[in-house]
């Protein structure tokens, strides 16, 4: 069976080798990017614009973007045909295909990203090493930890103040430098699909801009989502206990901060989100009223087949019932959760309808294509390109902040 | 203790230094970006839609050709219907890329619905074969990250089946759909005008099976090849050349309504 | 300089330098810009060698004529002259090798690829003489009355 046949339903004049050949995990690369990339704007906005408000989450949003990292280049791997040559994109890179690039800016991006959290924990990475060598007969665990945070120090123990503000200064560097990274990451994410001529929908030069605008979106209401959980989390641990957990005093200080943490993100959250509809809907009403050859197919995509997906949920439930939650005054917690889910959800289904509706239409731009996604994997190549291999994607990045935040404590106050 | 590091901080730098030269950062030397192409072929394609009676013999011959599993729904080359009724609507079919030709003539609609179109009704119907179109400029090319697919001087674009990790964006940058997986080697898989054929002297083997002479190939640096003669003298078409790809296969009758 | 700051940078260097060694062992003999330049000619030039060697399986009537010179020169004086003895009678192969014997299709359906009857206007195919197949004998073979051979209605068997 060819590839992509299992999954692509084809109605009327489709031509022989049309399927849908990318397929979920290529919804969830851009989407797990945008979460990466937005994450790190936000931590930025503590540290190069000083937003003060923030510096309860930006630390928190920092390990959480190294965490996602990985997982950005996760579906697409999975969706290789050839898994075991990906690394060929380093061997012999085609620097005229936009995804040769992704190797070199990820590779960049990571590297900043790791560099930015080193500085910011410096002081707490030597103070740990040194509080664990001065520590007499050592269990083998800490032996261990010994061992990684004495690596982590890179050989410096310098936590003089003289050095701790050189570290000040270069992750205010390295945040600026990172923030046209992150978009780049991401904005080209939307290159790889705003530069194929072929496809009728995708090709449009705002397209990476729209893409780090909801990324941005994305990425800012996971961190608001998993500051939430954890904030609650710790909140229900110092009720049980009765008494002083980490840095807190007590449940109302919890609540305090977070409440206030959370009224100035959504602010930001806001802020982006318009932005991102704004650009989107230019792009829907100039295609409409340019009306090229093309717009007949998609205008059936859109306001036909796609119709329920476009409108009702990706724009619906995603953008305006979010907006609207967000803008009542006296957000609370709760509606805040419903709001970033929603966004979220919303921007998924985005991705959706850019990756998936711009293959829901033939070349022949007369017939038309559907996808079904693979539900229960019945071998590789469906767990790989279904329901569970996009949701291992989506459980990766909290197992993986998981173990982060063991050496890189993101909530205590350090 | 910073002496220790020092030392091996310094060794570290000389030792990355000496093993590496200058060629580990080159990835392409100058000379060859400004290469000329002086070779003596290009080969180019012809299709007359007139002689085409949809047959589908090339298809079958194609897949068996170039082992293609004949029972995938994907080809290398296929053959199109397009029936325009007096009514004005235009419909066009390609059950299994025509394989086992037209033989009925109801239009596949896909998902197991047909539409009939009585005879009468009929204003004008033919048949286009397609392939891959050999681009000048050939976007699915352009977009491959690991130098995979490519441009052989004589202007056929190939696979490296060695190297492509198929991750399907020439499938996406093709404006003709000619490429798909192949589902033995899952790696991208294209028409080649059957290279082994054209370099041996032979016809690819569409060419041959076709019992009518619709499709025809040749070099147009050649001037007295009959194709080539063709192409340059008479009234030729080509298939969305608004990509700007410049495609390389011409046509004899296209029509408006031919996508 | 003493201080620590660049301390990453150098991390960042080291990896580099080791990838770009690497990268120098892996890349195979042969890869380059070649003809077409970087943009359109990046590839392995082994390759093109690969598919140049591929095995050719359709050989021709032609080839068929050598031993069996009877059938071609019967067969070249009839309107199913223009048809390649393989499109029915499959690849030849490396015939009479291997394999020995070629399978011969001689299903309905191979005739009605052109004689199933499509009448369209500016289409070669409303030339070709057709039958409709569920009034023509539904379920019959061809052959078993028409010689594929010598498809004038004299030569009918």
């Amino acid at each position: 069976m060819a590839h992509g046949e299992i999954w692509t339903l084809k109605e009327f004049f489709v031509t022989p080798n049309e399927y849908i050949y990318w397929s979920i995990q290529i919804v969830m690369y851009p989407f797990m990017t945008g979460v990466v990339a937005g994450a790190f704007v936000l931590s930025s906005l503590y540290h190069v614009f000083g937003i003060r408000q923030l510096k309860e989450i930006a630390r928190f949003a920092l390990v959480f973007s190294l965490a996602l990292l990985p997982v950005a280049m996760m579906p697409l791997q999975m969706h290789l045909q050839q898994p075991m040559r990906g690394i060929e994109i380093f061997i012999t890179p085609h620097f005229t295909s936009a995804i040769a690039a992704f190797g070199i800016v990820f590779t960049v991006y990571f590297a900043i990203v790791a560099s930015e959290i080193w500085f910011v924990y410096r002081k707490f990475i030597v103070e740990t090493a040194l509080a664990l060598r001065e520590k007499a007969n050592r269990t083998m665990a800490e032996k261990l930890w010994h061992l990684t945070y004495s690596v982590l120090t890179l050989g410096s123990y310098d936590i003089s103040e003289k050095a701790i503000h050189q570290d000040e200064r270069a992750v205010k560097i390295l945040a600026t430098v990172g923030i046209p990274v992150a978009c780049f990451l991401h904005g080209y994410a939307g290159f790889i699909f705003g530069s194929v001529k072929a496809n009728a929908l995708w090709m449009t030069p705002l397209m990476p801009v729209i893409f780090i605008m909801s990324a941005i979106v994305s990425g800012i209401a996971l961190s608001m989502l998993t500051y939430i959980v954890v904030m609650e989390i710790r909140r229900f641990i110092a009720a049980r206990r009765r008494t002083a957990h980490e840095a807190f005093q007590s449940i109302e200080e919890i609540r305090g901060t977070e409440v206030n943490v959370v009224r100035i993100t959504s602010k930001y959250l806001l802020f982006f989100l318009i932005f991102a509809i704004s650009l989107e809907l230019l792009d829907l009403i100039f295609r409409g009223y340019t009306a090229l050859k093309t717009w007949d197919i998609l205008r059936r995509v859109i306001y036909g087949k796609d119709f329920f997906d476009i409108f009702i949920l990706q724009y619906g439930i995603g953008n305006l019932v979010p907006f609207i939650l967000f803008v009542i005054p006296g957000l609370t917690i709760r509606r805040t959760v419903v709001g970033v889910i929603l966004v979220l959800f919303g921007v998924f289904m985005m991705r959706w309808n850019v990756v998936i509706g711009g293959q829901s239409f033939s070349l022949t731009y007369s017939g038309f294509m559907h996808y079904v996604m693979p539900i229960i994997p019945h071998d590789m190549e469906t767990f790989n390109e279904g329901l569970f291999g996009a949701l291992l994607v989506m459980i990766t990045p909290f197992v993986l902040f998981w173990g982060l935040n063991k050496v890189f404590p993101a909530f205590r106050e350090i | 203790m910073m002496k220790r590091r020092d030392f091996l901080r310094y060794s570290a730098k000389g030792v990355a230094g000496l093993a590496l030269p200058i060629s580990a950062i080159e990835i392409v030397s100058p000379g060859e970006i400004f290469a000329d192409r002086e070779s003596g072929t290009r080969w180019v394609f012809l299709v007359d839609t007139y002689k085409c009676t949809g047959c589908g013999l090339c298809v079958k011959a194609c897949k068996l050709e170039n082992e293609v599993p004949y029972e995938a729904n994907v080809t290398r080359t296929w053959v199109e219907r397009y029936v325009m009724t007096k009514e004005g609507k235009v419909w066009a079919d390609t059950p299994k890329g025509a394989r086992d030709g037209f033989t009925t003539n109801k239009i596949d609609l896909g998902e197991g619905r047909f539409q009939d179109v009585k005879n009468e009704e009929i204003q004008k119907a033919f048949f286009v074969p397609k392939l891959c179109n050999q681009c000048e400029y050939p976007p699915c090319v352009q977009v491959c990250p690991v130098g995979a697919t490519y441009q052989a001087a004589d202007g056929v674009v190939l696979v490296d089946r060695q190297w492509c990790i198929g991750c399907g964006y020439c499938i996406m940058a093709c404006p003709y759909g000619v490429r798909f997986f192949h589902p033995v080697y899952k790696v991208a898989e294209k028409c080649n005008f059957c290279y082994h054929r054209i370099n041996k002297g032979l016809k690819p083997a569409c060419v041959q099976a076709c019992p009518f002479g619709a499709r025809m190939i040749g070099n147009i640096k050649d001037p007295n090849d009959p194709v080539s003669k063709v192409i340059r003298t008479g009234r030729v078409g080509v298939i969305k050349d608004e990509y700007g790809t410049m495609p390389q296969v011409y046509y004899l009758g296209l029509s408006r309504e031919v996508v | 300089m003493k201080s620590h700051v660049l301390r990453p940078l150098y991390v960042a260097i080291l990896v580099l330098a080791v990838a770009l060694i690497v990268r120098q062992r892996l890349v195979p003999e042969g890869f380059g810009a070649h003809e077409r330049g970087y943009m359109y000619g990046w590839h392995n030039m082994n390759d093109e060698q690969f598919w140049k060697k591929f095995p050719v399986k359709y050989k021709s009537s032609d080839y068929c004529k050598e031993c069996h010179d009877d059938k071609h020169s019967s067969i070249m004086r009839t309107p199913h002259g223009v048809i390649q003895c393989e499109n029915c009678h499959g690849p030849a192969l490396d015939h009479p090798n291997e394999p020995p014997r070629l399978p011969i299709d001689r299903g309905r359906a191979q005739c009605l690829r052109c004689h199933y009857p499509l009448p369209y206007p500016t289409s070669g195919r409303q030339n070709i003489k057709s039958v409709d197949p569920e009034e023509h004998n539904p379920g019959a073979e061809c052959s078993t009355c028409h010689d594929p051979h010598n498809p004038n209605l004299e030569g009918m068997k």
